[in-house]
């Protein structure tokens, strides 16, 4: 009765397909997320009491922005299936409810590269006297960007479905994404340093991001299901 | 049989724990490092480990949870995390002595191994929260055991990040457990380890043999208060007379 | 190196030892408090038995021409009512 895998990819570009029509055409996350990341440089700027960034603290700003940027994006990542009937649907076709989560992260993932293309240029401007460390960060960025679709995503459709639901995500979410913080900010604060960048353990790092995301998205692989039965 | 078996636990438990304390005080060598201050260590360490396999436990019960549907494993994955989550208490409480008997602070962001177990308590922490806010039993059972079976698997790999962080920063003081421990150190270690561990174990029984008399109170007080039938067993969080462990 | 002499480590190894003991203490002095209500509990739960154990002998009498069993005024008026 159920369709062998290919059908599962079928379904979750059919969800995702859904999910950016939707935001195109209502714009809710990724503006907002723009927005709120350059109000939060603002914010940094005069926290800090600073005005040119490098290094460690010039790491740390930009990947906290993106941080709290992406949790506003998860904590609505599942809210129209939550009030529309998304989950029911999911659950009564005879698909893999896999298919959700991974269209979901896909979503994301999609949303994060559209809010850096914004973000990180602001940064560069508002932050930083040379861009040469930019282009190295590409890597860095999408492999951060995978490890928040995957925890992101699932933890997601576990907050919303409960009473706490805005509250639940980050509070879950925080301690999970350490370890992606921590290696993105260790390969990031050599590539800002105020000289021009240097690679230490670039290599190394990137492997520890391939990594996290990988046992995130078999770990979302296998549970998934089980979220949403009834 | 089943209160027999727990006196009988409960007893070794503590004369382990009593033997273990013994040999740190009066038969471990005084250590050339750090003096008198490294007895925390046969303390502390233990504590960790026993916490971080617990929550492993707790991650293996959410497994057989999300797999059979039987109750009695959400039970013991919840008790397994939540004594875990108290000796993670006692494991941050002693490190912070520790590491202010060591090195004069209270807390050290360049010990790896203390900031890991951190994270990794503090992500615990949020499962209480989590199992609040769902209050259909069975969802909430399956939802704390889809977290369990998430933060177990995060737990190697949030050690192995933060100590690469560190690796080039600090020198390691707390000595990895066995690397280089004299014989008699490592007796005394393995001693104290196995009694935190049966202690654990112990306290584990205790609360799934509380959590389960509670259950049966509470329907056995429905069924007298209601004068009806008692309801088949599938309401129950805990089956009544499921395995006697 | 340690960074204090041997004698000021010592109050600190004992207050390690001893978090641990008082937190051992306060979990069996949560316990035995549960206990307690557990015990409570049960009372309760057999006097009720009880109860409904004597309104089942009595009640058959009752059932009858009604009046003036030695039983009924046993009975708390509002047990039997839906």
């Amino acid at each position: 009765m159920s369709r062998p895998t290919p059908g599962l990819f079928a379904v979750a570009r059919a969800i995702l397909a859904k999910d950016l029509r939707v935001e195109l055409r209502t714009l809710e996350s990724v503006p907002a997320m723009v927005l709120f990341s350059t109000t939060i440089y603002i914010v940094f700027r005069f926290g800090l009491d600073r005005t040119r960034l490098e290094g460690n603290l010039a790491a740390g700003v930009l990947l906290v922005t993106i941080l709290f940027a992406a949790l506003l994006a998860i904590n609505r990542l599942f809210v129209a299936e939550r009030e529309q009937g998304g989950f029911e649907a999911i659950r009564l076709a005879p698909v893999d409810g896999t298919a959700l989560f991974i269209a979901k992260a896909a979503a994301l993932m999609i949303y994060l590269a559209a809010l850096e293309m914004v973000s990180v240029p602001v940064f560069g401007l508002f932050f930083l006297d040379g861009w040469g460390g930019i282009p190295a960060l590409i890597p860095v960025l999408l492999l951060l960007n995978a490890g928040f679709a995957v925890s992101g995503s699932l933890i997601s459709s576990m907050a919303t479905n409960s009473r706490a639901r805005d509250l639940l995500a980050p509070l879950i979410l925080m301690p999970l994404l350490v370890p992606l913080m921590i290696a993105a900010a260790s390969v990031a604060d050599p590539l800002l340093a105020l000289g021009g960048p240097t690679f230490e353990d670039y290599g190394q790092w990137l492997v520890i991001l391939a990594l996290y995301d990988l046992v995130f998205l078999l770990i979302g692989y296998a549970v998934f299901d089980f979220l949403l039965e009834d | 049989m089943r209160a027999n078996s727990l006196r009988n636990i409960s007893i070794l438990a503590a004369a382990l724990l009593g033997l273990g304390f013994g040999l740190v005080f009066f038969y471990a060598p005084l250590d050339a490092d750090q003096g008198f201050i490294q007895k925390i260590f046969y303390l502390h360490v233990p504590l960790a480990i026993v916490a971080l396999v617990g929550f492993i436990v707790g991650g293996i019960h959410a497994i057989r949870h999300l797999r059979t549907g039987d109750p009695v494993h959400d039970a013991r994955s919840y008790v397994a995390i939540h004594m875990s989550v108290i000796f993670g208490v006692a494991v941050l409480a002693t490190g912070a002595i520790w590491a202010r008997a060591s090195w004069g602070v209270w807390w050290e962001w360049r010990e790896p191994t203390l900031v890991s177990f951190l994270i990794v308590f503090l992500l615990y922490a949020t499962y209480y929260p989590l199992r609040y806010a769902i209050p259909d039993r069975e969802r909430q059972a399956r939802y704390a055991s889809v977290f369990a079976i998430t933060a177990g698997a995060f737990v190697p790999l949030n050690f192995i990040a933060v100590r690469l962080a560190e690796s080039f920063i600090h020198p390691r003081t707390f000595a990895t457990a066995n690397g280089g421990l004299p014989p008699k150190m490592q007796l005394v270690f393995w001693v104290c380890i196995i009694a935190m561990a049966l202690l654990w174990y112990t306290l584990v029984r205790f609360e799934l043999t509380a959590k389960r008399t509670r259950g049966q109170l509470s329907r056995l007080r429905r069924t007298l208060d209601g004068s009806n039938p008692p309801p088949p067993g599938a309401g129950a969080r805990i089956a009544p007379g499921a395995a006697a462990r | 190196m340690p960074a204090l002499p041997l004698d000021d480590a010592g109050p600190y190894v004992a207050a390690a030892y001893l978090v641990f003991v008082v937190l051992l203490i306060v979990y069996v002095g949560i316990m035995a408090a549960r206990l307690g209500n557990l015990s409570r509990e049960i009372e309760s739960l057999a006097e009720l038995a009880e109860r409904r154990e004597r309104e089942r002998a009595g009640a058959p009498a009752v059932g009858e021409a009604g009046g003036g069993e030695g039983n009924v005024p046993e009975q708390a008026s509002g047990e039997d009512s839906p």
